[in-house]
């Protein structure tokens, strides 16, 4: 083992001589408190570490020993609904161990090493095995836990266990000697291998109207959310946290506020998934590395994170990755960069950002995992991001842009008029249509792609039309132009405006978005008709029918907002008759 | 740090000055953060903090400032100690200075406990969820943006606004309803005028409060660089009040942009990379290692509720300091000088308020079951109204359509009577009812945020029918 001795202490950073022959990323000990910490650079002799804990108290010349191991997490049976910090400690041992505030120096595994797990083997003897083969399952609640052969292993199967085994003891032996047990570690900063990417082609359910319907995003894809403070990134996170048609989430609470985590802590165990009735903090792991706690374990957490998404796409399962938020990590980036004295790109951020956001976001996608039953499996990923000032030229938004599928611009002064999700229609976009127009189409929803082209060209009128009014006031338009600022009117608050708080609109079905835009639609339609035949708007606007429309979200039952299209129709065919 | 020194190191050996750091020469054994005790050659005594150290340069700031100091004749004396702060229940009804020196005159305190000032952060999963809701008597706050306990909601005001006034009235009227708990409020002034914090203490005094209030003063002409430590040490106060003591702890802090021209002050003295405007890259994670002090720990009783206050420079909310406070605090309230100018009082401009943590404090059984849909309505209306005023100021109010002209009239109404209370102390079914009051003005269709229910109970149209 490697020891060296401190000879520079700055903030997060320390610098450590007498370390040659360390590797980059070796996790080191440092100092009489074993503060853990990672080496991020090596000149000479000396090593330059990035400490992830308080480095308060250390001096000059205290020790420093290499572990000769990089950053790792533990990955097996366990790990569901666990709450974690950066580097991977279970905050609540951590709270029984050191009280109610973080102290320092404490190491705790991220599994538990006792508890005993019922493993069913899928092989038996004689098989032969090759890395990501499924070798048996665990029950981890009501998630087949698929226990597979760690990567770059292969072998024939001489022995396989079955009944209750801790996560140490192997349960599978093969005959070049080697012993499987369930428990796998794997360095966080390295993408865990499969066989190949596939193209995303299937749509990520969040339930969202406006995430759905308009701007979608794929299982394997990836998308931005960026805002200024106070537009409900948060609440999207933990929105699409909740409702997303994945089989596990991984929420990565990095650098933001305590609050927030008890939050997701108290409310997740009571809500129920809408597709299993199960809670779904079951489905659920998440990771903070709150805004007071260390920086660089907060330039971990995103890795960690995502390690664990893919230990479960690895098992054929869709995971959606929710980072909330990535400039936070961008910070701790830059202020580890600082430190070190780097030149500076833009706005003091390393010239490294953009290359280090890209390799994040490719760590998402559909992949054919590693085994030889050929399973699909996906980590979608969504990244907060939060632009000083909500000026969206700074570059975290910037490097983001460029490597992700879709954008959600969240805009503020919707969220001053409190038109949540406050996303901005008009500059929002994804990469995905082309590819979930086949998917809408062969789930039933054929003319998905009309819907959704004429509800953006009337957006995009509204835009011009309204700047119309600001000059010469709304008298001056047409009726017909008059009639679709009504309906955008209605498209906004009616169908893109959903409560995240509602008990039946926070979760709008599929099946729901689409037919609440084919009210909308067809109630323009037949206006249009109805006024070729000289029926005057202010008499259509005061039909009852346009108040039912407005309170479509609140219904559960999909045949109720079906019968408003005969309803519209009735109305209007009663009022063309009055002429 | 439980390892005592076994003897003092006290040396001749600072090599350079620079604003307010110091570099110290041929050092042995110093730890980082460490303070440092600085000793003039007239025998004045400072405090310094160990701000980077490597083998032979110990880089210290120093609180007090650099004047008088030489690098001749001064001597340094390394405590081995992190910046501590004593701390004790008789802190109630004192002043302090910015390091948490008595500076009232009365008596050193008898400490219960001596503590760092940095403190550690709370464990995610320790913290208790915030719920409480507090009534502040304020409409715009409790109908609008509630505060509950255990919240940070800062205050970002404009030069010549009434923050002031605002943070001390609800410093007056704050309460948790049908309880009767101890409290306690912690003052802390940043680089502030003697005139400002003499406001606050003639306030609490009016009020019969002051025995429960815990001062911690640095202002104007104080040294800049204790700033540092200002806000540090109250935390610290306020931590050992609320889960030792169990009290109900608030803490106003005033004003923050001047804790960020000092921090602004060391780094640039230290030559680090500036980021936005000068301020240093790490602010946001600085400024977070204050305001995540707030909250609640489960199994204790006490919480810390905060109420920082800034002005924002040239009424500028994309600033680098409320910018970043927004980003971290659960919400804000914006004052504007447009509506201070129209006479409202306080002259809180809604639109961009924001408390997050609401939800947790309202609903049935907290405050009513139409508190959500009441505030959402009233915020859709106001922000189509105020809307409106602008395109009135171009095409003239007769060009707009009945329905318009409502919702006109809907604004400034809201602001005259909802907004506006001046010494009102409001509770907050008096604030429902203002604000059900003014749906009167819209015909009931357009109240589409309100679910049917709830407008056939309180709506004035159907009480009375």
């Amino acid at each position: 083992m490697i020891v060296g001795g401190i000879s520079r202490i700055s903030g997060p950073v320390v610098l450590s001589e007498g370390m040659r022959g360390s590797r980059m990323y070796d996790v080191v000990k440092v100092g009489e408190q074993e503060l853990n910490g990672e080496i991020i650079r090596l000149d000479g002799d000396q090593a330059v570490i990035q400490v992830y804990e308080d480095t308060t108290g250390l001096k000059v010349g205290e020790k420093v020993s290499n572990t000769g191991l990089p950053l790792s997490v533990e990955l097996g049976p366990g790990l569901l609904s666990s709450i974690y910090d950066g580097i991977q400690r279970p905050l609540p041992l951590l709270a029984e161990k050191s009280g109610s505030f973080i102290s320092r120096g404490v190491t705790l595994p991220g599994l538990s090493h006792d508890q005993k797990w019922e493993f069913t083997p899928q092989v038996k003897k004689g098989d032969q095995v090759t890395g990501g083969d499924v070798i048996g399952t665990v029950t981890e609640f009501h998630l087949e836990h698929r226990i597979m052969v760690p990567p770059f292993v292969s072998g024939m199967v001489s022995e396989i266990q079955s009944g209750g085994f801790t996560i140490d003891e192997p349960v599978c032996m093969l005959d070049n000697g080697h012993n499987i047990p369930m428990i796998q570690t794997w360095p966080v900063r390295k993408g865990r291998p499969y066989l190949r990417k596939m193209d995303p082609d299937t749509l990520l359910i969040t339930g969202q109207r406006v995430f759905d319907s308009l701007f979608p995003v794929t299982k394997g894809g990836t998308a931005m959310i960026p805002g200024g403070f106070g537009t409900g990134k948060t609440v999207a996170e933990q929105t699409l946290a909740k409702w997303s048609d994945t089989q596990i989430v991984v929420y990565i609470g990095c650098g933001e506020r305590g609050n927030e985590m008890t939050d997701v802590l108290t409310e997740f165990p009571e809500l129920l998934d809408p597709r299993t009735k199960l809670p779904l903090i079951q489905r659920t792991i998440l990771i903070a590395n709150t805004s007071n706690m260390p920086v660089a374990a907060r330039e971990a957490s995103i890795y960690t994170g995502i390690t664990l998404a893919e230990y479960y796409r690895d098992m054929g399962y869709d995971v959606a990755l929710m980072a909330d938020s990535t400039s936070r990590w961008g910070e701790a980036l830059r202020e580890v960069s600082g430190r070190l004295e780097e030149m500076p790109g833009e706005e003091g951020y390393p010239a490294y950002l953009a290359t280090r956001l890209a390799a994040f976001y490719e760590r998402a996608g559909r992949v054919v995992c590693l085994g030889s039953d050929e399973r699909m499996g996906s980590v979608t990923v969504v990244g907060a991001v939060s632009p000083p000032g909500g000026d969206f030229s700074e570059p975290i938004t910037q490097n983001t842009l460029r490597i992700t599928g879709t954008f959600w611009a969240l805009d503020t002064s919707l969220a001053y008029r409190r038109h949540f999700p406050s996303v901005n229609w008009i500059k929002s976009y994804s990469l995905y249509l082309d590819q979930v127009n086949e998917w809408f189409t062969t789930s039933g929803f054929s003319d998905w792609k009309d819907l959704r082209a004429q509800v953006m060209y009337l957006l995009q009128k509204e835009v011009e039309l309204q700047e119309i009014v600001q000059l010469v006031g709304p008298d001056a338009l047409p009726e017909s132009e008059k009639a679709i600022l009504e309906v955008t009117r209605m498209i906004r608050e009616d169908f893109l405006q959903q409560s995240a708080y509602h008990d039946v609109d926070s979760f709008c079905p599929l099946e729901k978005q689409y037919r609440m835009l084919q009210v909308i639609l067809s109630f323009y339609d037949r206006v249009n008709v109805a006024m070729g035949k000289g029926v005057p708007l202010s008499k259509i606007l005061k039909l009852s029918v346009k108040a039912d429309i407005g309170r479509m979200k609140e219904l559960a039952d999909i045949d109720q907002i079906k019968d408003l299209i005969p309803r519209i129709d009735g109305a209007l065919t009663a009022l063309e008759a009055e002429r | 740090m439980t390892n005592v020194p076994l003897y003092t190191k006290e040396a001749k050996a600072i090599s350079y000055v620079s604003g307010p750091l110091i570099f110290i020469q041929n050092v042995k054994g110093v730890s980082y953060g460490e303070i440092v005790r600085i000793i003039l050659p007239t025998g004045e005594e400072r405090t310094g903090q160990v701000l980077d150290i490597s083998k032979d340069i110990a880089v210290t700031q120093v609180y007090e400032g650099t004047s008088g100091i030489d690098n001749k004749e001064t001597r340094v004396r390394f405590t081995g100690e992190p910046p501590k702060v004593r701390v004790s229940i008789d802190m109630l009804g004192r002043i302090f200075d910015g390091v948490g020196k008595p500076r009232d005159g009365g008596p050193e305190l008898i400490e219960e406990a001596n503590l760092d000032i940095n403190g550690m952060p709370i464990n995610p999963s320790a913290r208790d969820k915030p719920a409480d809701f507090i009534q502040t008597g304020m409409s715009t706050i409790d109908g609008l943006n509630t505060l509950v306990r255990g919240q940070k909601l800062p205050i970002f005001s404009g030069a010549g606004l009434p923050a002031n006034k605002l943070a001390a009235q609800i410093a007056r009227q704050a309460r948790v309803l049908g309880e009767e708990e101890k409290f306690a409020v912690i003052f802390v002034a940043m680089g502030i005028t003697y005139k400002e914090a003499s406001f606050y203490m003639r306030d609490f005094e009016k009020t019969g409060a002051l025995e429960r209030v815990v001062f911690f003063m640095n202002l104007a002409d104080d040294p800049t660089i204790e700033r540092i430590a200002t806000p540090r040490c109250a935390l610290t106060a306020a931590e050992f009040l609320a889960f030792e003591h169990g009290l109900q702890v608030l803490v106003i802090m005033t004003d923050m942009i001047n804790y960020c021209e000092a921090l602004r002050e060391i780094s640039t003295a230290r030559e680090e990379v500036p980021g936005r405007r000068g301020y240093p890259g790490y602010m946001y994670t600085d400024l977070a290692s204050i305001y995540e002090r707030a909250g609640r720990i489960k199994g204790k009783k006490g919480s810390i509720t905060q109420i920082p206050i800034l002005t924002m420079p040239d009424d500028d909310i994309t600033h680098p300091v409320p910018d970043l406070t927004g980003y971290i605090t659960e919400g804000q309230i914006v004052l504007s000088r447009d509506l201070f100018r129209r006479g409202a009082d306080p002259p809180v401009d809604a639109l961009p308020c924001l408390s997050r943590l609401m939800n947790l404090g309202i609903g049935p059984g907290k405050t009513r079951e139409d508190h959500r849909n009441v505030a959402d309505q009233l915020y859709a209306s106001y922000a189509y109204g105020r809307d409106l005023r602008r395109l009135v100021a171009i095409v003239g109010e007769e060009a707009l359509t009945e329905l318009d002209k409502k919702y006109l009239k809907f604004a400034d109404e809201f602001e005259r009577q909802f907004i506006t209370q001046g010494d009102e102390n409001r509770s907050i079914e008096r604030t429902f009812d203002i604000g059900w009051e003014l749906f009167t003005m819209l015909p009931e269709e357009e109240l589409k945020r309100i679910k049917r229910e709830y407008i056939q109970k309180y709506h004035p149209a159907f009480r009375k029918g």
